[in-house]
């Protein structure tokens, strides 16, 4: 399990944009009388500023700062580019926001031949790297292990706590370290002595329960002894998922192109699936030579993950709502997304159908790479794209 | 040409024709209505007709002929001018390129379009049998519901008419359920046993216009030309047949059941409504079937939730199933009937849903079948 923080991310991206700020406090945040503080670089924290502080204390404490309003824009597209790197390791990622998420890495590794701290270190590097600001990362056996380990890693640097060490790595921590404890429950602990998590990890349950409450002295107790079994929930805000592809020469070939329309709805249903999302609406996009750009929808009577269902239905659009002409992007994109637990059954459909296959070639994948397993249509060499990396060789 | 014609029986006409014309028509004249004053096909009176290579609709209109002659013009826009005119009688006459309307004090010029353009309608096919006008109209209601509307599987967005010597079947499935109800009709001596695809809008269409009560229905079909058309009450239409194989549905109905109950169907409506106002976009609504009581159920931990129990007369296996909620109730409204049997094998398996008469009996000829939603885990 890795928790990735973008340390002062607002502030991080700004600078990254305006390298003259680098060694000065700057501050991204509300700039009107009633602004809070939403990000502030490691020289401003010095001066004691700190996030959700009103704008106007910051410009006491720290007079010399450089204040920016917040381009969030901007944030989203660097934050998106940073959850592409995550999501070629793992499919399981869980953002938690704009800047900080988790990641499943325990199925990734035989495939990247590597460990959790190896992820960890490439995690670090390829965000420094590509987008330009630094991230710290935490390794531990649970989420919460591996929140508090990032935190502890601040800034700019990464912490690894195997599972051995949990219980040595937990207990001198506060008990406010503990996820759930606010100031009050914290007051009401240490008033009969229960200071650090090792405190906590040693009081007897009955003793918790009539303090805080069942739920809550549960949770703790759970959470002090190392125990936190919350999987990576992969989802996302997005309205829609999507891929695109520009080619490197203009096609005509209608035949090429549906087969990279189905390459296009292969990788948008695996990403739907990953994320456990699913989608009524299919939508291409079709842009042409001289940048003409169609973009034609449909909506299917029951959301779907299926790379079938969506291949199928872009490939209609296509045949049916495009016109011919030499073609250099082509893209497939779900939209109206729900996170569906629930599958309309259909008549004619066998028990075991396209969504089972799917699912077993996403099993396959998640241990060998996204070439283990594909569409027969897609073997063999494709069109040249742009901006995308080849495969390697076959092993 | 130049007539006169009563105010309602020519918007009724216009107004039929019109809605079967296509919005956005590949040529102008194809969005047009045709005009056919008495002298030209023999018939007294006006004849107005449209046509968009799939769907012909025809309507003959008492009127006084003074001079006979065809003409064409916009149909979109003649079906609003007759629908808005005072209840007076109206004037038509042509000049030249421009039809001109009058009514009361109110005056219309309109362009006409060139008539020579206009694709000759098709005729209508032979004559197959005649069936009784509401028994049509309620069969298309409950059977077209179950069509699907999703172009890119044109199989499923027509209905399927079956005739077998004297009886009628209509089937219709979008995948997720299937309506099927066989009746009673006269065919005509030398029938053929046939099996064809009518597009399900277009025969939804028809059977509303031409089903009334105590009227009768003339069905044609010509499977060569892949035409079928339908008559009565003075209206005429013809609608080509769809290309495409049906699935093969019989193989499908569940054979067996393991538990059946019977209820009420506005009690169950009213409830279905109420619980799946909690359902995230209607996705379904669970239902646990057990001695004497149905239990409802929608929702979950993370969003609202709500449940209601309603008595019920269960026979079986105590079943717990989930469906779409807006798929449930178009099937229990479309058994017009006060009480629906419910029956089940599993919850992964299809439900069948059919009427129930006063005596506690099913009725015979009609069913609805529907699939579930799986539930999580």
């Amino acid at each position: 399990m890795l928790h990735v923080d973008m340390d002062a991310f607002y502030a991080s991206v700004e600078i990254r944009e305006r390298p003259e700020l680098r060694d000065r406090p700057v501050v991204v945040g509300g700039v009107g009388v009633r602004g809070v503080v939403s990000s502030a670089n490691y020289i401003a924290r010095r001066h004691g500023v700190r996030s959700a502080m009103p704008t106007v204390q910051a410009r006491r404490l720290c007079p010399r700062a450089v204040f920016l309003p917040p381009t969030f824009a901007l944030y989203q597209q660097v934050s998106a580019g940073v959850l592409a790197i995550f999501r070629e390791i793992t499919p399981l990622v869980e953002p938690l926001s704009l800047d900080e998420a988790f990641l499943d890495v325990s199925g990734s590794l035989r495939r990247l031949r590597t460990t959790p701290a190896g992820v960890g270190a490439e995690i670090r590097r390829r965000v420094h790297a590509e987008h330009g600001i630094v991230c710290s990362v935490g390794v531990g056996p649970t989420k919460f292990v591996a929140k508090l380990a990032s935190g502890l890693a601040k800034p700019d640097g990464m912490l690894v706590v195997p599972k051995t060490e949990v219980t040595a790595f937990l207990h001198p921590l506060p008990v406010s370290a503990l996820w759930g404890v606010g100031k009050k429950t914290a007051e009401r602990l240490f008033d009969v002595g229960l200071e650090t998590v090792a405190d906590v990890a040693a009081a007897p349950l009955p003793r918790l329960r009539r303090m805080i409450g069942v739920a809550m002295a549960e949770h703790l107790h759970a959470l002090a002894q190392g125990h936190d079994d919350r999987p990576v929930v992969p989802r996302s805000a997005e309205k829609s998922v999507g891929a695109e592809e520009t080619f490197d020469t203009d096609h005509h070939d209608r035949a090429l192109l549906r087969r990279e329309l189905l390459r296009l709805a292969e990788r948008t249903a695996t990403t739907l699936r990953s994320r456990g999302l699913r989608g009524r609406t299919v939508a291409i996009k079709v842009r042409y030579a001289d940048f003409t750009t169609i973009s034609r929808s449909r909506t299917l009577p029951v959301a779907t993950d299926v790379t079938q269902e969506i291949y199928r239905t872009a490939a209609q659009l296509l045949d049916e709502q495009t016109p011919p002409g030499a073609v250099r992007l082509i893209g497939v994109r779900v939209e109206q997304l729900g996170a569906g637990e629930s599958e309309q059954l259909a008549l004619d459909a066998p028990e075991q159908g396209w969504r089972e296959a799917d699912q077993a070639a996403d099993k396959a994948r998640s241990k060998f790479g996204d070439l283990a397993i594909r569409p027969a249509a897609l073997l063999g060499k494709g069109p040249d794209r742009a901006g995308t990396t080849k495969p390697g060789p076959d092993r | 040409m130049k007539i006169r014609v009563e105010r309602d029986g020519l918007a009724d006409a216009v107004a039929w024709v019109a809605r079967s014309l296509p919005s956005r028509p590949p040529v102008p004249v194809l969005g047009g209505v045709l005009l056919d004053a008495g002298a030209t096909d023999g018939s007294e009176g006006l004849t107005v007709s449209g046509f968009d290579y799939e769907v012909s609709a025809t309507v003959g209109v008492p009127a006084t002929v003074a001079d006979g002659g065809r003409t064409l013009v916009s149909g979109r826009l003649l079906a609003d001018i007759t629908k808005s005119l005072p209840a007076q009688p109206v004037e038509i006459s042509v000049d030249g390129s421009r039809v001109a309307i009058a009514c009361g004090s109110a005056k219309f010029s309109l362009p006409t379009m060139p008539v020579e353009d206009y694709p000759q309608l098709p005729a209508m096919p032979q004559h197959a049998g005649e069936l009784a006008g509401e028994v049509f109209g309620q069969a298309v209601s409950q059977v077209a519901v179950a069509a699907g509307k999703d172009d890119t599987l044109p199989m499923l967005t027509g209905v399927r008419v079956e005739m077998t010597g004297e009886k009628l079947t209509l089937v219709a499935t979008d995948r997720f359920r299937l309506a099927m109800r066989e009746f009673e009709w006269k065919p005509s001596g030398d029938v053929e046993d046939a099996a064809v695809l009518v597009p399900a809008r277009t025969l939804a269409d028809a059977a509303k216009a031409l089903g009334s009560a105590g009227r009768s229905v003339e069905l044609a079909l010509s499977p060569t030309d892949g035409l079928l058309g339908l008559s009565g009450s003075g209206r005429r239409t013809t609608s080509r047949l769809l290309d495409a194989e049906f699935p093969r549905y019989r193989q499908l109905l569940p054979s067996e059941q393991t538990s059946s109950a019977i209820i009420g169907v506005a009690p169950l409506v009213e409830a279905i409504k109420r619980v799946s106002l909690v359902a995230d976009r209607g996705t379904q609504v669970r239902l646990e079937f057990a001695d004497g009581v149905l239990r409802l159920s929608a929702g979950g931990d993370d969003e609202g939730s709500a449940e209601e129990e309603l008595p019920v007369e269960f026979t079986g296996e105590p079943v717990m199933i989930a469906f779409n909620p807006g798929y449930l109730q178009d099937g229990l409204a479309a058994l017009h009937a006060d009480r629906a049997e419910l029956s089940f094998t599993t919850p992964n398996r299809p439900a069948l849903i059919k009427p129930v008469n006063a005596d506690g009996e099913v009725t015979p000829g009609y069913l609805y079948l529907l699939m579930p939603v799986r539930l999580p885990g």
